[in-house]
């Protein structure tokens, strides 16, 4: 069984076509990934998976009910983390997660039993009668995933989870996410931010243009789509040196005034760099894979 | 019943800012009702049969009914719907777009009966109305806030940004008040207005509750009652409407 299944899902806002045939399969207790640069299609895709928005075509299966026909049945054992906040902002903390789930028709008592447990998961216990407006952006975005938990979901959508946040704030949240796929809840998180999907994501599918151009685990994916090592060079006289890199290295490419070399090992290219140049030797990364396969190209 | 839980987080937020809420609900139509209804009053010696006041407090029942109705289900809404996102949050659970409109209707109703019947109690208070006949105003305020819920809540899902709200009350309500009787008798209007104001909802408001406040049952109660739901399930149906439209894209 899989936790959420896509085949041949399609999406048009009038004549743009924003999801084009994607196909997904995301197996229970996996943290499943969803990159792409803005506008790929990565939003609509779950709203979608929600049944908040009706498909043009395909099918989708959200914890073994179809949707969007039973996607209130779905969505009653599923959380989700929108990617801007929308805590309520007429109650406090405590009487965020009252309210949400209520939404639930989970009665009272139940949601008060686990109102302390959350506040403790989203590091703001003792903060229960804070107003909503005294928080920082970091205590906001874990409040909202305690409210997407209010329901003891399987499944929890993440759309950008940590996008906005300082690196204190990102740390606990992927600590907090770690947390949740050891309890054997299933993720699904649209991200831009390559070290999270590879620091938390088992698979991810890179989309772009509303196709998934390339599905893996992050290894995989690096493994498949990339030389092991990068090089990059930069400063005065970078032209000419280029020029000689080319027989050096089997991939080279310019970017600006940075010079990318990729190959199994760059170190013979070391040698030849002249002190005036600076440069960069390091690994290959998952950033480079989604820059290879998206281009570089800005996308607003 | 899922709306209820709708309704339910309208009601928490209105008990926490209960005396606001209270004061600016019922401060205003009762200031009007007692300085217009006193000082024109005294130079009236009496309308249909009625004291200028006692004739006034029934259209003001309904007028102040209508303002808090529109008010939350336009003004309110909107903020919750487009400035906070509270909709999108209530989307994410077993919720849908219908639920949310049935719970915004439902307390904006429910917070303008509270207006109507306060406004009631007053006038009942101070002599203006005696007859047991007056308690079936109360349910007649419902339908009024009813109403004019469901057609606030249809400009509140079309509505782009919060001026939209400034043609409906300028051009719809300012002069929906002033030829559904609430000052004068509608009757004196000439015919082409008077056809106009039997079109709306206000007048058929007043037509119930004016009765009602003097002692007696209303003449063609039905048709009032009558033309005050079909705006209330259009407009709900409408609403709903627009809605889906809205949050499908």
């Amino acid at each position: 069984m899989t936790a959420l299944a896509a085949r041949a899902l399609r999406k048009s806002y009038g004549a743009t076509e924003v999801v084009s045939g994607i196909d997904l399969a995301v197996a229970p207790g996996e943290c499943f990934g969803l990159l792409g640069p803005n506008g790929a299609g990565k939003t609509t895709t779950l709203k979608l998976c929600l049944g908040l928005i009706e498909p043009d075509g395909g099918e989708i299966e959200l914890l073994g009910e179809p949707v969007p026909r039973r996607a209130r049945e779905a969505r009653a054992r599923v959380g989700v983390v929108p990617q801007f906040d929308n805590l309520d902002p007429d109650f406090t903390v405590e009487e965020n997660l009252l309210v949400y789930g209520r939404y639930f028709g989970l009665p009272k008592d139940e949601i008060q039993q686990r109102i302390a447990a959350l506040l403790e998961f989203a590091g703001l216990a003792g903060r229960g009668d804070a107003k909503i407006t005294t928080l920082s952006g970091g205590m906001k975005r874990r409040l909202t995933l305690a409210r997407a938990l209010v329901n003891d979901p399987q499944l929890v959508f993440m759309d950008e989870p940590t996008t906005g946040l300082d690196p204190q704030a990102r740390h606990l949240i992927w600590e907090r996410l770690r947390r949740l796929t050891q309890e054997g809840k299933t993720l699904v998180l649209t991200t831009h931010f390559m070290e999270e999907a590879e620091r938390l994501c088992h698979r991810l599918a890179i989309m772009d243009r509303g196709r998934i151009i390339a599905q893996g685990s992050p290894r995989a994916l690096i493994a498949e789509h990339i030389e092991p090592q990068v090089l990059e060079v930069h400063g005065p006289g970078y032209e000419s040196w280029m020029e000689r890199a080319k027989s050096l290295a089997p991939r080279v490419e310019r970017v600006g005034d940075t010079v990318y070399c990729y190959g199994e090992d760059v170190e013979p290219l070391l040698k030849t760099i002249s002190s005036d140049l600076g440069y960069l030797h390091r690994p290959a990364s998952l950033e480079d894979v989604f820059l290879k396969l998206t281009g570089r190209d800005l996308r607003d | 019943m899922r709306w209820f839980s709708v309704w339910r987080r309208n009601m928490l937020v209105w008990h926490k800012l209960i005396a606001a809420a209270m004061l600016s609900n019922l401060a205003d139509p009762l200031i009007m009702l007692f300085g217009l209804g006193y000082g024109l009053g005294a130079l009236l010696p009496s309308v249909e049969g009625m004291s200028y006041i006692a004739f006034f407090a029934a259209g003001q029942l309904c007028t102040a009914t209508m303002f808090t109705a529109s008010f939350e289900s336009m003004f309110s809404a909107f903020a919750r719907m487009h400035g906070q996102k509270t909709w999108d949050a209530i989307l994410y659970a077993p919720l849908t777009i219908d639920d949310i409109v049935a719970g915004e209707i439902a307390w904006a109703a429910s917070k303008a009966w509270l207006t109507g019947s306060t406004i009631l109690g007053v006038a009942v208070v101070f002599g203006l109305a005696s007859s047991p006949w007056v308690l079936l105003a109360l349910p007649a305020a419902f339908l009024v806030g009813l109403a004019f819920s469901a057609v606030g809540l249809i400009m509140c899902v079309l509505a782009r940004g919060w001026d939209f709200f400034s043609f409906y009350m300028t051009l719809v309500m300012t002069p929906m008040m002033m030829i559904s009787g609430v000052f004068f008798p509608a009757e004196q209007l000439p015919a082409p207005l008077l056809a106009v104001a039997k079109a709306l909802p206000l007048y058929h408001g007043v037509q119930i509750v004016r009765p009602l406040v003097a002692g007696g049952p209303p003449p063609e109660f039905w048709l009032h009652v009558g033309v005050l739901l079909a705006y209330a399930a259009a407009g709900y149906a409408l609403a709903i409407h627009f809605a889906r439209k809205r949050f499908s894209s």
